[in-house]
């Protein structure tokens, strides 16, 4: 029997596939074209204390393989998504990880407390959303800070934490070291890299909020590469992302140290993208007769 | 229901310039398609990821036939413009609201502005009552005119004045004392603009059909919101997706 089931801090995952934060709607918008039970979990949008109206459109562009945002955390707030969204995802045979965004460090520790006793596998701080002014990408920029809040959130969470990363760094392990310092359970990266599109021939920026954050294809040899320097910083388990299409790429991540993997962009190339990202990466293990995932987890070292 | 489906080409004709007729096969789509919904066309040059929405210019529900109209405007629609018959297209559909079409409008104006025109096409066909359209083109190339004029009285404005009206829809409205209860309304903003003001001043309904730029397509990603007047249900916030909530509003429930 073939193993594909992985276990992050003492929850486990069918396999190793995840939706990224953001990518996946409250999931019920692709539940309509597969059962999301072939997932290893769902990855909510990020969520607030109080509902927050994004940023002004256009808020996407489209570049060479790849795509700018700057949604700017558009979200319900957390009673509406605990009343609503929740009970919707609970339908699902997989797990559920709440993305939690905020502006102050009580905002963040506010969602975490409201999550406590609902039914929630795992918590993902964002602390590296580059698109939104105040707060967020503070975190996710400084050492200090980012292991001070991971501090605070653990100290208000019940479920297992994830501290979300940000690429926008001029040292990674850096910000990974500083994260496990601060007791956090699991690393995910990379987030969006901030850019900036062009539209030459109206002379302006091609997104209302000037930069976006960078997602797709093209940012995957840079995503591989930090995924495999935090592995080697770090002795926490990590969920790589950044540009994954398929089961090829997602062994990529694997292959440098992730233990699981989120598929994001390449859904809205592909609304299926997540499930044959899952269906790839057994296809690449039956290929290759690995009777356990967990055998090729940064098996280059 | 949505479906992503391999929609094999037809036919594909230039009838206008730089604007292209395509007709493919599509059965799941056009079963479940109504007027003023929309596909998302995939492009098979995978370094552009995102779909492109194009919104239903005709159906044919017995053959399974869908028709799309669209302007080769970048490299996305360039690319689509090179398939010829027996190439095949990813889409994803039926995507969208689309016009109400039970709500007993005796005289309901259909107006289409320039790309806008196509989704009229199919909504002269469903919607009951006294049918008028109004096109607005920039010349006297009225691409679509015979279809329109099939299941409708047909008035056309043009830019150039070398058809019909000389100027925009509105100006054709007003020189042919067209009377109605009711606009459906696709095209550029400022003509939505002036279409939601005019039936505000005539205390007559209005249904525009919006764009934004899109990501999903689906309602997930939250990229193609408008500013609605009230908080909205979903979103909890004051404003709307347009791929899933709309792209058509009732002029009244958003902000332009
Ligand atoms: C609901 C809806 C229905 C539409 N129906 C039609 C139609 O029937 N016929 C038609 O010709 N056009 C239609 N459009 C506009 C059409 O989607 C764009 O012209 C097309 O996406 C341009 O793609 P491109 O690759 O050629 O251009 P590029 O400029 O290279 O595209 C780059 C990116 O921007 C997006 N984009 C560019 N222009 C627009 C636009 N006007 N609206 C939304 N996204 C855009 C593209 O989808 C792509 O992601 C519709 C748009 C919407 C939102
Ligand atoms: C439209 C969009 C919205 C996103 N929203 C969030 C978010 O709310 N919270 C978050 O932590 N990351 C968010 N992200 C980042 C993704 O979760 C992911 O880290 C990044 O896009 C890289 O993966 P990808 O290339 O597979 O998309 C968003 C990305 C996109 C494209
Ligand atoms: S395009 Fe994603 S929500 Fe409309």
């Amino acid at each position: 029997m073939m193993n594909m089931s992985v276990n992050l801090a003492g929850v486990e995952f069918k396999n190793p596939v995840m939706t990224a934060s953001g990518t996946f709607g409250s999931s019920a918008e692709y539940g309509e074209f597969y059962d999301l039970g072939c997932l290893g979990a769902v990855v909510t949008k990020g969520v607030a204390n109080v509902p927050w109206p994004g940023n002004p459109v256009p808020r996407i562009a489209e570049t060479k393989s790849g795509m700018l945002n700057a949604i700017g955390l558009q979200n319900p707030g957390i009673d509406v998504f605990i009343k609503r969204d929740l009970p919707l995802l609970k339908k699902y045979d997989t797990k559920i990880i709440v993305n939690v965004c905020g502006k102050t460090v009580e905002d963040y520790c506010e969602v975490v407390e409201r999550l406590s006793d609902q039914p929630v596998d795992m918590l993902e701080i964002n602390v590296s959303c580059p698109n939104v002014k105040e707060g967020g990408i503070a975190f996710g920029q400084k050492p200090d800070a980012l292991e001070a809040i991971t501090k605070e959130v653990k100290r208000h969470a019940k479920q297992p934490v994830i501290m979300k990363l940000s690429p926008n760094v001029t040292d990674i392990t850096e910000m990974a070291r500083a994260a496990e310092a601060g007791g956090a359970d699991v690393l995910s990266l990379i987030n969006t890299i901030t850019g900036m599109k062009i539209d030459i021939h109206r002379r302006t920026f091609a997104i209302a909020n000037k930069t976006g954050g960078m997602s797709g294809p093209a940012v995957k040899p840079v995503a591989v590469r930090m995924v495999y320097q935090v592995a080697h910083a770090v002795s926490l388990p990590i969920i790589g992302m950044g540009g994954i299409m398929n089961g090829d790429d997602a062994m990529e991540f694997i292959l440098a140290g992730a233990s699981a993997v989120s598929v994001g962009t390449a859904n809205f190339a592909n609304p299926f993208a997540a499930k044959e990202t899952a269906e790839g990466i057994r296809a690449y293990m039956e290929k290759y007769q690995v009777e356990d995932i967990r055998d090729l987890i940064g098996a280059v070292e | 229901m949505k479906y992503r489906e391999t929609a094999v080409i037809l036919e594909q004709r230039e009838i206008s310039e730089n604007i292209y007729s395509l007709w493919l096969h599509a059965d799941d789509i056009v079963r479940e398609a109504r007027p003023g919904q929309f596909v998302s066309v995939y492009c098979q040059d995978e370094s552009r990821l995102l779909p492109r929405p194009i919104s239903i210019c005709e159906l044919d529900k017995e053959s399974g036939r869908l028709r799309l109209v669209y302007r080769a405007a970048g490299a996305g629609t360039q690319e689509f413009s090179g398939y010829g018959p027996g190439d095949t297209l990813e889409l994803v559909g039926p995507l969208g609201n689309g016009f109400p079409l039970d709500k007993g409008y005796e005289k309901p104006l259909l107006v289409g502005g320039g790309i806008g025109v196509p989704p009229m096409v199919e909504l002269a066909k469903w919607l009951p009552g006294e049918k008028t359209v109004v096109s607005g083109y920039r010349n006297s190339d009225l691409f679509l005119k015979e279809e329109l004029s099939r299941n409708a009285v047909l008035y056309v404005s043009t830019e150039d004045g070398s058809a019909g009206t000389k100027g925009n829809v509105l100006d054709a409205i007003r020189e042919n004392h067209l009377e109605t209860d009711a606009i459906f309304a696709c095209g550029p903003s400022p003509m939505l603009r002036a279409l939601k003001a005019y039936a505000a001043e005539q205390g007559i309904d209005c249904y525009l059909s919006l764009e934004e730029r899109m990501a999903c397509g689906i309602g997930a990603c939250l990229a193609c919101v408008c500013t609605s007047k009230d908080i909205d249900a979903h979103t909890n916030v004051k404003n709307k997706r347009i791929c899933k909530d709309g792209p058509v509003f009732a002029a009244e429930e958003i902000e332009l």
